[in-house]
């Protein structure tokens, strides 16, 4: 494909309003795709421009288009006072919410090499990185290992468990949010292991793409967030 | 289908047998907790080998039969439960496109209910996982490995599609079988 045509900017919408209704007793937030802080191919050669494009073109809009559809019938049916339609949508705001969510992160967990992409963390994530897993690599090569084993679709997490003030590594199934797995747990890095994130390039060998995606993990804004959480 | 079949199935079968030879020593040695723990690679990569075993003879090419119709008990069944194949057609693409994440959309017969279903599962999770009395007639595999290197996102696509492969012939005979 066109050099060009990956290169090119991956501008989609911007910001959006809230969105209010006709005869709107009140109106709700919808979501919008978030564009990207680099050229679909500026993650090359680790993640291929082909695979970032229809990743947040086609996967990550999906995700927004069909969260953005339950949350609107999920406000009619609160609003109707219809229970069972109510619970009926949660595996729809789950998914797709979790969905948005965790890409949203995902592309910010990422950065060109020249934007420091791949650089380890300094400062004091860096440090509690050496305090909880020995050293970087030891970190890499454990979330490596359980995003290899994750079992079908799912993400593999750094987190920081802010009550209990500790770094952990955790995998999520499908979509869930990390936040599943405990409501004090604040993503850091979350890298996407399912076989849209890889496949094109890697084909079945996940554990290649794992070995890859350090290239280009952004570790700058996980120290941001770090920090931020650590105040 | 190389890859498939060469790369993901074959780890399957590799895996499974790894986790048996595991899984004859944790019993031999008595350790309970080494067996509780090999569960899930039991359970994932034992049904990653059956479902596709299965998933190979539910494809054919097309001039060994595939995509015809089935015809006698089963063609018959499929009618009385879903009015027309189309209508089963259109049943399983639609569960098949809504599966979240990966796993394999089944049509299925209850051998105790004696009625045809259609389910999913999740993952490799084998259909008996789903009622202890449910045979495998057809699975779609949906991982998105089965379809991404032809038809990336669009799932739906893949699914419209694979209908003019699918060895009916196959599945009509382990109907019969099931029914005598």
């Amino acid at each position: 494909m066109a050099i060009r045509s990956l290169a090119s900017r991956r501008t989609l919408t911007g910001l959006k309003e809230t969105s209010s209704r006709l005869l709107g007793l009140r109106s709700i937030q919808t979501f919008t795709l978030p564009d990207l802080p680099y050229d679909y191919s500026a993650l090359e050669p680790a993640i291929s421009g082909e695979i970032m494009q229809i990743h947040h073109q086609k996967h990550h809009q999906a995700y927004v288009t069909n969260y953005n559809n339950a949350l609107e019938q999920l406000d009619q049916a609160v609003n109707k006072g219809d229970a069972s339609a109510v619970v009926k949508l949660q595996s729809a705001i789950k998914f797709n919410g979790g969905g948005h969510v965790n890409h949203s992160i995902f592309w910010k967990n990422l950065a060109p090499v020249k934007e420091g992409g791949g650089e380890p963390p300094k400062g004091s994530l860096g440090g509690a990185i050496d305090t909880h897993f020995g050293s970087l690599e030891g970190l890499v090569k454990k979330m490596s290992a359980e995003g290899a084993a994750l079992q079908g679709s799912g993400w593999v997490w750094l987190g920081l468990d802010k009550e209990l003030k500790k770094l952990v590594v955790d995998t999520t199934a499908n979509q869930d949010p990390l936040v599943t797995k405990g409501g004090s747990l604040v993503p850091l890095v979350g890298i996407d292991v399912w076989e849209h994130a890889y496949y094109l390039q890697y084909k079945n060998v996940r554990p290649e793409y794992l070995k890859n995606v350090w290239k280009v993990i952004n570790w700058k804004y996980a120290s941001e967030v770090y920090e931020k959480e650590c105040k | 289908m190389q890859i498939h079949h060469q790369k993901h199935h074959q780890a399957y079968v590799t895996n499974y047998n790894n986790a048996l030879e595991q899984l004859d020593q944790a019993v031999s040695k008595g350790d309970a907790s080494a067996v509780v723990k090999l569960q899930s690679a039991i359970k994932f990569n034992g049904g990653g080998h059956v479902n596709h075993s299965i998933f190979w003879k539910n494809l054919a090419p097309v001039k060994e039969g595939g995509g015809e119709p089935p015809k006698g008990a089963l063609g018959g069944a499929i009618d009385t439960h879903f009015g027309s194949l189309e209508g089963l057609v259109k049943k399983m693409s639609a569960e098949g496109a809504a599966l979240q994440g990966s796993g394999w959309v089944w049509l299925g017969l209850d051998k105790e209910l004696k009625k045809l279903v259609v389910d999913t599962t999740a993952n490799q999770d084998p259909l008996v996982t789903k009622g202890g009395s449910l045979v495998p007639l057809v699975g779609i595999d949906v991982w998105e490995h089965a379809y991404y290197l032809q038809y990336k996102n669009v799932r739906p696509e893949y699914l419209k599609n694979v209908w003019k492969v699918i060895n009916w012939k196959y599945a009509s005979e382990v109907y019969e079988k099931e029914c005598k």
